[in-house]
């Protein structure tokens, strides 16, 4: 039997060249739905991952209760020496809490070669923000002075948004402030945002009160206790989240709707070059009908006739699949864009993400494809009468 | 004309592929007639907005809250007409998944400006008059299946009222509409009256999220923006005017380039689809080489062979390319309704005669190189190859 089947694919197989023309139909029509399937998806993936890559289990962010942002979150400076103070917050060398209150607004920003505003967050925070998100550090320039009008960009901002570079002036509030510095935090959510010391900028946009805090905790065990004192806390109507928590729920609505938009093209096309392979693999039993019959009449059977054909089309399927992937990983892999993520009302800069998962995803979206639209030629092939076959010649 | 019996038979001469290939060429034009309407309801936003309208806001970022006694002052500027403004609430109906925008305003002058809005005047006399009154459009009330007298909660997201609770009600006393059915998912949210909003919440009172002003003279628009800004410049509310047409333009653009995505995926689609059209194209012809060289013997021009063949080409595009924009307007009105935000969602004249003319230019690009080959057989080569 597998012997049977390996003559009948080898002699397909060997035929293929002659075909050319219409098993490139399979081919190329696979290449191009799981090529646009992969590069959907990969956006997707790529901003979902910036989102969720952002934060530490063992830190914590702290807004009003209700909010589903920091935008729309208001907390008193009062409340948040609270915060700073319950228990399983940690502590630095001098014994002071790991907590920053902060201001988080937008400005206008044009992207590279555009003139139209783009909302862009300018985080008011302290220069001991690099202690508490230790993942950031300064890679050019400075950080900003306590109580002096300066800015520091990430630079996920500083690669999408024009006239971000140091010396250049950035409109935050009350005018336009100084770049002194660029911040590296890993590339996640913050690297599109601009840093700014948050008393500058409550004494710029008359602001008293701090729109989150984030502070650090002992360990990730400690969430649970610290959650609790601030939310039993009868003068706090504030809400606890683990920071990758957070992030990662601001990433849902837009990335299942790239998901979303991704799968729905890739069904649509894939029913596409479903009848495109049909066509190929009927066209290429019909090619065969003496062949195929000859065989039959040697006393092949009819299930190696039916398997050889099936995985030539899975065969073709595969390289198709191949073919698209790798288009899409050269032409969108680690592609930067940035978009205004509507949870958050801001723009994220992140870069499409062509991960190995994405690739065999493809190629089992592509071997589904080939085995249904081989499927039918090939139980033709197989039930075609040996003498009527044989006589067509 | 009269060779038309010829070319359907020519097109149906091997059914399975016939039809195979068509469904394929179906399926492309569907998705085509899907991701244009997509991307018209992201412009229709655009196109829809008046350049008679100015919007101010904040001059750093729209989520800037401006003072509520500009509304007078830009009132009384020269070239205005008539003002309203807006805020943005921000809250949600049962979970945040359930997004519409609510925006508490002053009833009277926002339906005032929205002149293209459409509403019972008794509906509106109640929203003018009902403290915490509420209008929403028709698109969210069939959605969620509101009716006139229900109590709508809202969970507020930035609001809190005095108390520190975040749920909000709102009596429903009216449903408003668009004039033109295309503009519905510009007005698809929730209104609530200003002076209710203002007086319940907690903080913020006597702020504003954004002003509209319907202007005299669309000329004057530019000049207007500018007298605007600098009234208010060098103070601690500073604001930026622009077009509704150029504000609505802009924040499309902070999508990203949405027209460029989906033009790339479509020329995927069509790039795949040429190949798959063409070969079917190519076999159609190789296989008849037969009898076209004996309709050219029985005295068929070589032009007419050519026109045969392409028509026939013409025909499986054209006929298929129908079937897909049909489906997808068959489709669409479904797919608006389960859709938030996309209300409009429609395939306007000039996707219909778009697809039109790519089915004719894909029948042209695969019908040529085999309608040039039937035009340049040979006869004798042809009858003998195929006796």
């Amino acid at each position: 039997m597998i012997k049977q089947i390996y003559a009948v694919t080898a002699m397909n197989l060997r035929s293929l060249p002659s075909r050319l023309g219409t098993s490139a139909v399979i081919v190329i029509g696979i290449a191009g739905v799981v090529g646009v399937m992969t590069a959907l998806l990969a956006m997707a993936a790529g901003f979902q991952a910036t989102l969720a890559s952002t934060g530490e289990q063992d830190r914590a962010i702290i807004m009003r209760s209700g909010s589903l942002d920091e935008l729309s979150s208001v907390v008193m400076r009062e409340h948040a020496s609270i915060v700073a103070e319950a228990p399983g917050v940690a502590r630095n060398m001098s014994g002071e809490p790991m907590a920053i209150g902060e201001l988080f607004m937008l400005t206008n920003i044009a992207k590279h070669q555009s003139a139209e505003p783009n909302n862009v967050v300018v985080r008011g925070t302290t220069p001991d923000v690099l202690d508490l998100r230790h993942e950031a550090r300064i890679v050019a320039g400075r950080m900003f002075q306590p109580g002096l009008r300066e800015v520091v960009v990430g630079l996920g901002a500083q690669r999408q948004f024009s006239g971000l570079n140091i010396g250049d002036l950035v409109e935050v509030r009350e005018g336009k402030w100084p770049i002194v510095g660029v911040f590296d935090s890993g590339g996640d959510v913050h690297e599109s945002e601009i840093w700014v010391d948050r008393e500058a900028l409550v004494t710029a946009s008359r602001r008293s009160a701090w729109n989150s805090v984030t502070v650090q905790l002992e360990d990730a065990a400690s969430f649970a206790p610290f959650k609790d004192a601030i939310t039993t806390d009868p003068r706090l109507k504030l809400q606890v989240q683990r920071e990758p928590d957070y992030y990662a729920s601001r990433s849902k609505a837009l990335g299942q709707m790239i998901t979303g938009l991704g799968y729905t093209v890739a069904v649509i096309m894939g029913i596409g070059a479903l009848f495109g392979a049909l066509n190929t693999m009927y066209a290429a039993v019909a090619t065969r009908t003496v062949e195929i019959a000859t065989l039959r009449a040697l006393g092949f059977g009819s299930v190696p006739v039916v398997i050889s054909v099936l995985l030539e089309a899975l065969l073709l399927a595969v390289v198709g699949a191949l073919l698209g992937g790798a288009l899409a990983y050269l032409f969108f892999n680690g592609y930067s864009v940035s978009t205004l993520n509507f949870q958050t009302f801001s723009q994220v800069a992140f870069a499409f993400r062509v991960s190995l998962d994405l690739l065999i995803q493809g190629i089992i979206f592509a071997c589904v494809i080939g085995l249904v639209g081989g499927l039918f030629p090939a139980v033709r092939a197989a039930r075609m009468p040996v003498a009527d076959a044989l006589r067509a010649a | 004309m009269k060779y038309l019996p010829l070319v359907w038979a020519a097109l149906w001469r091997r059914k399975p592929r016939t039809i195979l290939t068509m469904l394929s060429v179906v399926v492309a034009f569907l998705l085509y007639a899907l991701l244009t309407a997509v991307n018209a309801a992201f412009n229709t936003g655009v196109e829809l907005s008046g350049a008679d309208r100015l919007v101010t806001t904040g001059k750093y970022s729209i989520t800037q809250v401006l003072p509520y006694g500009y509304w007078q002052q830009i009132k009384n500027m020269d070239g205005v007409e008539d003002v309203t403004f807006a805020s943005w609430f921000g809250g949600y109906y049962q979970e945040e998944f359930n997004f519409f925008p609510q925006f508490p305003v002053d009833p009277q002058s926002y339906f005032d400006v929205y002149s293209e809005l459409t509403i019972a005047q008794d509906q509106l006399q109640a929203f003018v008059t009902t403290r915490t009154g509420a209008v929403v459009s028709k698109t969210l009330a069939e959605r969620y299946g509101w009716s006139l007298g229900e109590r709508i909660p809202i969970t507020a997201g930035i609001w809190p009222l005095a108390d520190g609770s975040n749920s909000w009600e709102f009596d429903l006393v009216g449903i408003f509409d668009t004039a033109d059915p295309a503009a519905r998912s510009q007005h698809e949210y929730m209104l609530m009256q200003h002076e209710y909003f203002d007086e319940a919440r907690q903080f913020g009172q006597g702020t504003v999220g954004w002003f509209i002003s319907q202007i005299g003279d669309p000329q004057q628009a530019p000049q207007l923006a500018r007298a605007i800004d600098e009234q208010f410049a060098n103070s601690p509310n500073e604001t930026r005017s622009d077009t509704e047409k150029a504000f609505n333009q802009s924040f499309l653009k902070q999508m990203g380039d949405i027209g460029l995505i989906i033009q790339s995926i479509l020329g995927a689609v069509f790039f795949t689809l040429l190949f798959l059209t063409g070969n079917t194209m190519m076999q159609s012809v190789r296989e008849r080489i037969g009898e076209l060289a004996v309709l050219k013997t029985i005295g068929f021009s070589g032009g007419s062979l050519l026109m045969i063949v392409l028509a026939e080409a013409l025909m499986l595009t054209l006929l298929a390319a129908l079937a897909g924009l049909g489906l997808a307007a068959v489709l669409l009105p479904g797919l608006a309704e389960n859709m938030p935000g996309f209300s409009g969602l429609a395939l306007d004249l000039e996707a219909w005669v778009t697809a039109l003319l790519l089915a004719l230019l894909l029948a042209l690009v695969v019908g040529l190189p085999p309608a040039l080959r039937a035009q340049r057989l040979s006869i004798v080569d042809a009858l003998s190859e195929h006796a």
